[in-house]
């Protein structure tokens, strides 16, 4: 699996919450390749968050091609694929990416808890879990003391965003999904926060999918989907909520 | 697994709530099992207020009644009994001892028992406790009086104080013996049996000042029927007698032998029975008190309830976290779910503990103020089905917020909403 040069194929994909209702997503193709940094661009409500949410795993289309990681994923069960999410995909969320009652180090090695196959790999280089959290914490600047015994929820949003980043890379899953990960951090930060994420998905050799809606982050990435014109079903479809008198 | 580990760290992590929750739903498992071990201890008591009497003999009455006045001092005896049938009984070969009680006197509102030195040496309570003093002797004259702990208490009495009875059982009698004062020779230490509330004075001198009396009511008194007296204690009569066996086993027959007394009618009960009899017309009020904690658990289940089910929301988040890294929905089904059956669990435990330790503390002072005996033992049958009814209604409480989180977590995704 960990050689094939395509990460995601999509074809004739539909999606829709109910089977009869208008499709939230029609992509007629899509491809990213192994190692790429693709940033998804769209207005927050396009549907984005049912891509991934399918890329996941979490939900399975109506018809069409999906295969991540060469897995076929519609010809998987939901526990198959909660498994294969557990195993190959690292995630960054918005904000809140942190459960409160784990210290930083145990958010960190979370994915472990549900994945052998991500714990063996960090045992296969590292001498235990914490020490390779701690490791990924220090290239993110996050290793200081102060830090790691704080609780999660007196870090700042950056540190916050920070930890969730080395959540997302332990046990170095093929593919990191990064859903808006930057909305909540400052110009400065933002540029920063890419950086260490290239530079760690560089390191892993990991595939990275961005997801934003903010144009001024474009810059460094080497591709740029509009989901606007990846979606067929798009919002201008879509009959519009009726403006509130 | 990953899921125990997380769910004891968020129980830890909201410690204030929860832990206020597994106080209350501890409260009411305290409170229900302790009102089932006072009730076990108050039947206990009560069915061995009076213990080592085979055989409880009085005119011809209902059973419950002569149980009532005879040992409880409730309510008065129809007819009394004569000497002659006491002799009787009293000399007959079966019969090891036998107490005469006369009963019809009062001293300041408690009853005034007129007895004989039988009476301290072979009536037992409890667990077959024989009566002891708390302070000066037994009666040695006519007119020597001992009286029961609370009697002492209440009226401040001690041993060599005078005191006066009355005739009849009103609080305030207009006829009192005046002219015959008691001394107080000693005073009992409790018993938490109605002996408490009783004054003790030899049959003899009851026998007597009734004479006196009797004589006394025919000089100034003609408006006072001679009938009321009659067949009264001016004739030496007796309200009741206890018996001792020389065996048990020849109760029955004993019973029956004084039920077809030949002389006048009688009635024997076995007091055990006739007890049970009365604790048993009396279960409404156990049974509503047990009603009464049943909802006091309801309540602190609920409280669990409602504390999952507000915390259901912001845990959407932590929720959508965990299946991002791979948690499937059952997983988070679990997650909650196990933290109500934990909560439940550790408030079973702690109910449990709260129980036992407020048990062994108030044992003593139980048993000496209420003469209520708690038997410190482990849970029975009956308590441990409240414990396991307890438990699973934690575990059904729990269902809710699982299922719920469990359809968020589908409907959700990882797309967190909030």
């Amino acid at each position: 699996m960990s050689y094939q040069t395509t990460v995601i194929e999509i074809a004739d994909l539909r999606f829709a919450w109910k089977k009869q209702a208008r499709p939230v997503l029609n992509i007629a193709s899509l491809q990213v390749n192994r190692g790429e940094r693709v940033f998804l661009r769209g207005p927050s409500g396009s549907g984005k968050s049912t891509l991934l949410n399918l890329l996941a795993g979490v939900t399975t289309p109506q018809s069409g091609v999906l295969t991540v990681l060469g897995q076929d994923l519609t010809a998987l069960g939901s526990a198959q694929r909660d498994h294969f999410r557990a195993h190959h995909i690292g995630f960054i969320f918005q904000m809140f990416n942190l459960i409160p009652y784990l210290s930083v180090v145990e958010n960190v090695t979370l994915p472990c808890r549900f994945s052998d196959k991500r714990k063996h790999k960090v045992l296969a280089q590292a001498d235990s879990l914490e020490d390779e959290a701690i490791r990924l914490l220090d290239h993110l600047d996050m290793a200081h003391a102060d830090v790691l015994h704080k609780p999660v929820n007196e870090l700042s949003v950056g540190q916050q965003q920070r930890v969730a980043a080395a959540r997302a890379l332990i046990g170095a899953p093929e593919l990191v999904i990064a859903d808006e990960p930057t909305s909540s951090l400052d110009a400065d930060r933002r540029t920063a926060f890419i950086d260490l994420l290239f530079r760690e998905c560089g390191n892993a050799n990991a595939t990275l999918i961005f997801v934003s809606h903010d144009n001024s982050l474009v810059a460094p990435f080497e591709r740029t989907i509009e989901f606007e014109q990846l979606n067929n079903a798009a919002l201008t479809e879509q009959p519009k909520l009726k403006a509130i008198k | 697994m990953a899921i125990p580990g997380l769910a004891i760290k968020s129980f830890r992590n909201r410690k204030f709530t929860t832990g206020l929750t597994v106080l209350s739903i501890a409260l009411s498992v305290m409170l229900l099992l302790g009102i089932e071990k006072i009730r076990q201890g108050a039947e206990t008591s009560f069915t061995s207020t009076i213990s080592g009497t085979d055989l409880i003999v009085g005119a011809r009455s209902s059973p419950v009644q002569l149980l009532l006045y005879s040992v409880f001092h409730i309510g008065n005896p129809t007819n009394n009994i004569s000497k002659h049938s006491y002799e009787d009984i009293s000399e007959h070969p079966q019969v090891e001892w036998a107490i005469p009680l006369s009963l019809g006197d009062t001293h300041k509102g408690y009853r005034v028992v007129g007895t004989t030195t039988q009476f301290y040496q072979h009536f037992r309570f409890a667990r077959g406790q024989k009566l002891q003093l708390e302070q000066g002797e037994w009666p040695g004259q006519t007119y020597d009086a001992v009286v029961g702990a609370e009697v002492a208490a209440a009226l401040g009495y001690k041993p060599g104080d005078k005191i006066v009875i009355a005739h009849g059982s009103g609080d305030e009698s207009f006829i009192t013996h005046k002219d015959r004062p008691f001394k107080l020779a000693g005073i009992m230490k409790r018993t938490g049996t109605p002996v408490d509330r009783a004054v003790y004075v030899s049959l003899k001198s009851i026998d007597t000042i009734h004479q006196a009396y009797a004589g006394d009511v025919h000089d100034h008194d003609p408006l006072m029927a001679h009938g009321e007296h009659a067949g009264g204690k001016e004739q030496g009569g007796l309200s009741a007698i206890l018996l001792g066996l020389k065996s048990r086993g020849a109760a029955i027959s004993m019973q029956r032998n004084i039920n077809e007394h030949d002389h006048e009618p009688l009635t024997a009960i076995m007091p055990g029975v006739v007890l049970l009899e009365v604790w048993q017309m009396m279960s409404v009020v156990e049974r509503i008190l047990m009603i009464v904690s049943g909802f006091v658990v309801v309540v602190g289940l609920f409280s669990m309830l409602i504390i999952l089910m507000t915390s259901l929301n912001e845990r959407r988040r932590e929720m959508a976290i965990l299946r991002s890294v791979g948690a499937r929905p059952a997983h988070v089904f679990i997650l909650i779910m196990g933290e109500a059956v934990f909560l439940t669990l550790l408030a079973i435990g702690l109910g449990v503990a709260m129980v036992y330790g407020l048990m062994v503390l108030m044992q003593p002072w139980l048993e000496s103020s209420f003469g209520l005996y708690v038997v410190i033992s482990w849970p029975n049958t009956t308590e441990l089905m409240l414990l396991m009814i307890i438990a699973l209604c934690g575990f059904v409480v729990g269902l809710i917020p699982g299922i719920r989180i469990y359809r968020y977590s589908l409907a959700d995704g990882m797309t967190i909403k909030i």
